[in-house]
């Protein structure tokens, strides 16, 4: 017999025996208390409760969850139980668990707070963050000054090799993205200017698109991802890892040896990036020309009168922008993040999320200021 | 140890995050070549008070002087000088993940002396020789184990001849041989550098083979019980939480 049973008889002197037997295993079927609760409720006359477990084969924590529940009902009912009929093993398991009582306190309390006051602690937590930023923003402006002076403590190799991830190991997915930015650009534009007959002007449509704005703000994203986010992860766990602490101790300050060389090389290396990226997008849309029947010569003429000194500038400038904002929201995300694993990869999404947006805002404002001025 | 005099004084301690207090009322003086143990249960602010010594955190009331200068009242310079003079062994090791232990030894130097190159090369093996991983001067932290990080990390706390020497639970983690080596260690430091040594653990074995003087923290009051040699503790104090402490809760029951 290998299913679990139970089996209630009536004993004289109002004692109810319950008979366990067979396989008592977590996940199988077995019996649960409500048997026994609906056997007291039946006959509310009984005293007391023994346990026969002859034919118990098996057991686990099935059998003490059972029995702790019976117990349970047991002390709402006022009847008293006998034990000894109980295997050694279960008997001690169940003093331990009944051992110490349950601490009622130690449950978390779920404080529900009022509309008022979560608009209230946002709003707090809204001016702390600004707080934060402009401290931070701060304290990197004054590194800035101390590297300028020649007083700034980082070393030369991890610049170099910052730049060298920032920059060349970029390349390849910014070529790709960049590329097909461009192409889209190039379709959606040229089956427009098709019902004019003026294909040829998707040179025109291209080149400055992407000169002005679409190189700097893929790029940017690009970088987003890529390296602002692995700013705030690497500064993150060293954060965790005590890393940052042990420079503190040592009077190197953070912001000299991590954050500066970072933004400096970000910072550095988007301008020619977006560059590439403006090339790259003009690839691209030639392609699209091509098959349309614009010859390349033709096409690249065009680009080259449609484009003049201010897209260009404007296109870099941004860039320029976009890196000090990635590599900031980077690096302030990796200082703020706090001592456990999972704090590391908020920063590291935290990050993304305020690159990114601080991306587009940043593009609106520069657009509505060229607007203005005329450029 | 005939000397005795003071190096690190607390004085009227409070540490609190924010509005929690930690602890509060801490008084005790720590005298040069001790090796101090600061001992208590989990998670009563062992390494926050640690933290405050070593400049990490600053207390919420009180002082913290080394020798006759308040650590938190002086100037950034003042404050760079004494911490030249720290070494500190984290709980994790936290070495530099980004740099060879070479590197990582080599940093202090860079940053506090006037060495050239070779000189630095020579004094990070001799610092690595004497934690036994001559030879691992190429290796990155991530290639090498917990207990040879633990090394490295005191390596590079050492790196400076540091007057006083800080560990926060180095023995955690580590197997039994390798923490006895750990506080051989120690011992052989603080004789043969003169070093004061400041460590934070709630291993007894360690607490009774290296500490000459300790302080005992309780959560529950959120101050001190006692300050002493750890083996006097044990024979002297009849306090129930620190008996109960230093005897593994063999004084629980009546």
């Amino acid at each position: 017999m290998s299913e679990a049973t139970i089996n209630l008889k009536r004993l004289p002197g109002e004692i109810l025996a319950i008979h366990l037997a067979g396989k008592w295993q977590l996940g199988k079927d077995v019996p649960s208390a409500g048997i026994v609760q609906a056997e007291l409720t039946a006959h509310p006359s009984a005293k007391g409760i023994v346990f026969n477990t002859d034919g118990l084969s098996f057991w686990d924590s099935s059998i003490l969850t059972f029995l702790v529940d019976v117990m349970k009902l047991s002390v709402t009912e006022g009847i008293k139980i006998e034990r000894d009929g109980l295997p050694t093993g279960v008997r001690h398991l169940i003093d331990l668990a009944t051992a110490v009582p349950k601490t009622e306190d130690a449950q978390k309390s779920v404080v529900h707070e009022s509309v008022l006051s979560r608009v209230g602690s946002d709003a707090i937590q809204l001016v702390k963050s600004t707080g934060e930023l402009v401290s931070f923003v701060g304290e990197t402006s004054v590194a800035l000054v101390r590297m300028i002076k020649g007083k700034a403590r980082f070393l030369t190799s991890d610049l170099w090799l910052l730049i060298q991830e920032a920059g060349v190991q970029a390349v390849p997915i910014v070529s790709l993205i960049s590329f097909l930015v461009g192409l889209i650009l190039a379709f959606v534009g040229i089956l427009q200017l098709e019902l004019f007959g003026a294909q040829i002007y998707v040179a025109d449509l291209v080149s400055i698109a992407m000169v002005r704005e679409m190189g700097a703000i893929m790029t940017g994203i690009i970088m987003a991802g890529r390296t602002g986010a692995a700013y705030a992860a690497q500064l993150g766990t060293m954060q965790v890892n005590e890393e940052i602490d042990a420079l503190e101790t040592l009077a190197i300050p953070a912001m000299e040896f991590l954050v500066l060389p970072r933004m400096l090389a970000l910072t550095l290396m988007m301008p020619p990036l977006v560059l590439y990226a403006d090339l790259m997008g003009i690839l691209g849309g030639s392609v699209v020309a091509g098959m349309y029947g614009i010859h390349l010569t033709v096409y690249l003429n065009r680009v080259i009168t449609a484009l003049n000194l201010y897209h260009l500038s404007i296109g870099l400038f941004m860039g320029f922008v976009f890196g000090v904002l990635v590599s900031l929201s980077g690096c302030l995300r990796g200082m703020q993040c706090g001592r456990s694993a999972s704090e590391v990869g908020n920063a590291a999404t935290s990050a993304v999320v305020t690159s990114i947006v601080a991306i587009i805002i940043a593009t609106a404002v520069i657009t509505v200021i060229c607007n203005i001025f005329g450029i | 140890m005939n000397k005795t005099e003071a190096h690190i004084t607390i004085s009227d301690l409070t540490m609190a995050y924010g509005d929690f207090v930690v602890m509060r009322n801490l008084n005790f003086t720590i005298n040069r070549e001790d090796i101090f143990i600061i001992m208590g249960g989990s998670g009563c602010g062992k390494s926050t008070l640690m933290r405050h010594m070593i400049g990490l955190k600053t207390p919420a009331k009180g002082k913290v002087l080394y020798g006759d200068v308040s650590f938190w009242d002086a100037d950034s310079e003042e404050k760079e000088r004494l911490m030249r003079r720290f070494g500190i062994l984290y709980q994790s090791g936290a070495l530099w993940s980004s740099m060879t232990l070479a590197e990582n030894v080599a940093l202090p130097l860079r940053q506090y002396t006037n060495m050239n190159e070779q000189e630095i090369g020579a004094q990070v093996s001799l610092k690595l020789s004497l934690v036994g991983l001559s030879g691992f001067e190429g290796f990155y932290p991530s290639e090498i184990s917990g207990g040879m990080q633990k090394r490295a990390g005191l390596a590079r706390a050492m790196a400076l001849d540091p007057e006083v020497l800080f560990f926060d639970e180095p023995s955690a983690g580590l197997d039994p041989v390798s923490a006895k080596r750990l506080d051989d260690l120690i011992l052989q430091l603080r004789d043969s550098l003169g070093a004061t040594v400041v460590v934070v653990t709630h291993e007894l074995a360690s607490i009774f083979a290296i500490g000459n003087n300790s302080v005992f923290l309780d959560p529950e009051t959120r101050t001190m019980l006692a300050v002493g040699d750890p083996n006097l503790l044990l024979k002297e104090n009849h306090d129930p939480k620190i008996q109960n402490f230093l005897r593994r809760g063999a004084a629980e029951k009546p």
